[in-house]
C-alpha cells in the first residue's frame, strides 16, 4: 500500500526494517527529521535498537564504528558540517571495512554559511572509501537504504555506504511511497551476520600497518571498490525481482536515450527536473545519463551509454575549487568526448526548466571553460 | 608481500612487531667501559635494555629486535660506554 510521506521519514522506514541494533546521530538540518523518527521509534517501542545521543557528529559516527565492530547492524545520518566533522573517522570506518550505512541530506559548506542543498559536502568526501548512492526520488531513497546494508555486507564489498539525498529538495518533499512488509524484507536482507565480539579469542582491530603493508591495505579496498559494480548491480536485479523495483541498472539510469545524438551527465533529485522537462518540450535529440553510483564510478557502463553520443554536457552542484566539477573530473576520464561543465544549484539555487534547457543547448553546442547557471 | 587480513583484524600482538628495522644509529656497548649501573634502562623508551650476568659481571644489554636507535642510552650513560655506529642498509 502506498502512503504519503516525507522522504526523511520514508528513509526512516527503510532503517526501522533494516533493525539496526545501534543508532548514533547527531542533529543538523536538513537531516534531523530523519533521526527525529527513528528516536520516536525507539521510543515507542517499534524498533529495538540502543539509540545513543552523542555530543557532536565525530562522536556518532565514533560510536557506529565501535558498535558495527562489536558485531551489530547501526546507522547514522548527517549533512554538511556534520559529514566534515566525521571527515577523519570516514576513513577509518572503510578501512577498517565495517559495512556501516550513513544517509547524506546533501547540503552546501560553509562559509559562507548556507543551509540548503548541493552536493559539496559528500563530494569532499568522495575519497573516504565510502561508496556513494545519490537517489532521485523518496521511493529511490528508502529502496536504496535496504540495499545500502545488502550491498555494503556482501563479503566482496565489506565496505561502507553513503546514501545521498539532495537536502530539502528531496529530503522534505511529500510524495507516495510503498513500504515494503517487514517479512519480505527479512527474506532481501537477513539478520546480520558479520563477526561478533568475542572476550575468548581476543583480536585487534583498525590496527597500524607500517609502510610494508599500508599500500596493500588501500589496494584491498580499492579491488573491493571493483567488485562492488558488480554487486549493485545484481542488489539491483535481486531488489527488482523481490519488490517490482528498479533503478537502471543500479550504477547509472538512462533516460531519453535510444534516438539522443546528444546527453546530459548528472546526479541525484535534478534528474527528475530534467527528465519532466524532456517530456513536456518533447525533446528527442538529448537523453539523461544519471549517474546513481558516484563510488565506485561506473566507467564501462558510462562508455557503453555514451556510445552514439556526440557531445554532453555535465549538470553539477559542486565544484572543486581551481579546477572543475567533479563528476566532470570522473567523466572525463571515462571519455574524452567533447563536454560543457555546468556549475548549477550551489547553496540551493533552483534549477529551473529554463535552465535545464539552456543545458540541452550546452549539450548540443560545446563550451569550453566552466559555465555558471 | 604476507597475506593481509580484511580490515586488518589481527590477533597478533605488539611485541610481535619488531621495530629494529626502523634504526639509522646502531648502539653498541662497550663492556670494558660498562659498570652495570643501570641508568640506560630507566631512559630507554622500548623497553629494551636490560641487565644481563656474564663471568660473574653485571653488564647492559641490548634488545635489538625492538631498539630504533634513539640513542637515549648513549647520553644517559655516566661512563661514556655506549657509542652509536650507523647501520648498514
Amino acid at each position: 500500500m502506498k502512503k504519503i510521506m516525507e522522504t526523511s521519514h520514508a528513509i526512516a522506514e527503510a532503517v526501522k526494517l533494516c533493525d539496526p541494533k545501534v543508532i548514533s546521530a547527531f542533529p543538523i538540518t536538513p537531516q534531523t527529521h530523519i533521526v527525529e523518527k527513528l528516536a520516536d521509534m525507539v521510543a515507542d517501542g517499534d524498533l529495538d535498537a540502543e539509540y545513543l545521543n552523542v555530543e557532536s557528529e565525530h562522536s556518532a559516527i565514533s560510536a557506529c564504528v565501535g558498535a558495527q565492530a562489536a558485531g551489530v547492524r547501526t546507522y547514522t545520518a548527517t549533512a554538511s558540517q556534520g559529514l566534515a566533522l566525521m571527515h577523519e573517522i570516514l576513513f577509518i570506518a572503510s578501512g577498517m571495512r565495517l559495512p556501516m550505512v550513513m544517509t547524506i541530506a546533501n547540503r552546501a559548506l560553509s562559509g559562507p554559511l548556507n543551509i540548503w542543498n548541493d552536493w559539496s559536502d559528500s563530494i569532499a568526501s568522495r575519497d573516504s572509501g565510502w561508496l556513494q548512492l545519490y537517489c532521485e526520488t523518496a521511493q529511490e531513497a528508502l529502496d536504496t537504504t535496504i540495499q545500502a546494508y545488502k550491498i555494503a555486507e556482501n563479503e566482496k564489498v565489506l565496505l561502507p555506504v553513503m546514501v545521498c539525498v539532495d537536502g530539502f529538495i528531496l529530503s522534505h518533499v511529500y510524495e507516495p511511497v510503498d513500504i515494503p512488509k517487514k517479512t519480505d524484507v527479512k527474506k532481501f536482507l537477513p539478520d546480520y551476520a558479520g563477526p561478533i565480539m568475542d572476550f575468548d579469542k581476543p583480536i585487534t582491530q583498525g590496527t597500524w600497518a607500517g609502510p610494508e603493508e599500508y599500500q596493500g591495505f588501500k589496494k584491498m579496498q580499492q579491488d573491493a571498490m571493483t567488485n562492488a559494480l558488480k554487486v549493485i548491480q545484481d542488489t539491483n536485479k535481486d531488489f527488482a525481482e523481490q519488490f517490482d523495483r528498479s533503478y537502471g541498472n543500479g550504477l547509472i539510469e538512462l533516460f531519453n536515450m535510444k534516438d539522443a545524438k546528444y546527453a546530459v551527465i548528472s546526479m541525484g533529485s535534478v534528474c527528475g527536473t530534467i527528465k519532466h522537462v524532456m517530456e513536456k518540450n518533447n525533446i528527442k535529440d538529448v537523453g539523461l545519463i544519471r549517474i546513481k553510483s558516484y563510488r565506485p564510478f561506473p566507467v564501462k557502463e558510462l562508455q557503453k551509454s555514451l556510445k552514439n553520443i556526440q557531445s554532453a554536457a555535465v549538470l553539477e552542484k559542486d565544484i572543486s575549487l581551481g579546477s572543475a566539477g567533479a563528476l566532470m573530473a570522473d567523466v572525463k576520464c571515462a571519455s574524452n568526448m567533447p563536454m560543457t561543465n555546468i556549475i548549477s544549484g550551489l547553496g540551493g539555487r533552483d534549477i529551473t526548466e529554463k535552465m535545464v534547457l539552456e543545458s540541452f543547448e550546452y549539450a548540443r553546442n560545446i563550451k569550453e571553460g566552466l559555465i555558471w547557471l | 608481500m604476507e597475506k593481509l587480513s580484511i580490515g586488518g583484524k589481527t590477533s597478533r600482538k605488539t611485541s610481535d612487531v619488531k621495530t629494529g628495522s626502523w634504526r639509522t644509529f646502531k648502539p653498541i656497548i662497550d663492556k670494558k667501559k660498562c659498570k652495570g649501573c643501570g641508568e640506560c634502562i630507566k631512559v630507554c623508551p622500548e623497553a629494551g635494555m636490560g641487565m644481563h650476568e656474564k663471568e660473574g659481571q653485571i653488564l647492559a644489554e641490548i634488545n635489538y629486535d625492538y631498539c630504533k636507535g634513539c640513542m637515549l642510552c648513549s647520553s644517559a650513560c655516566p661512563f661514556n660506554a655506549i657509542k652509536a655506529k650507523k647501520e648498514k642498509k
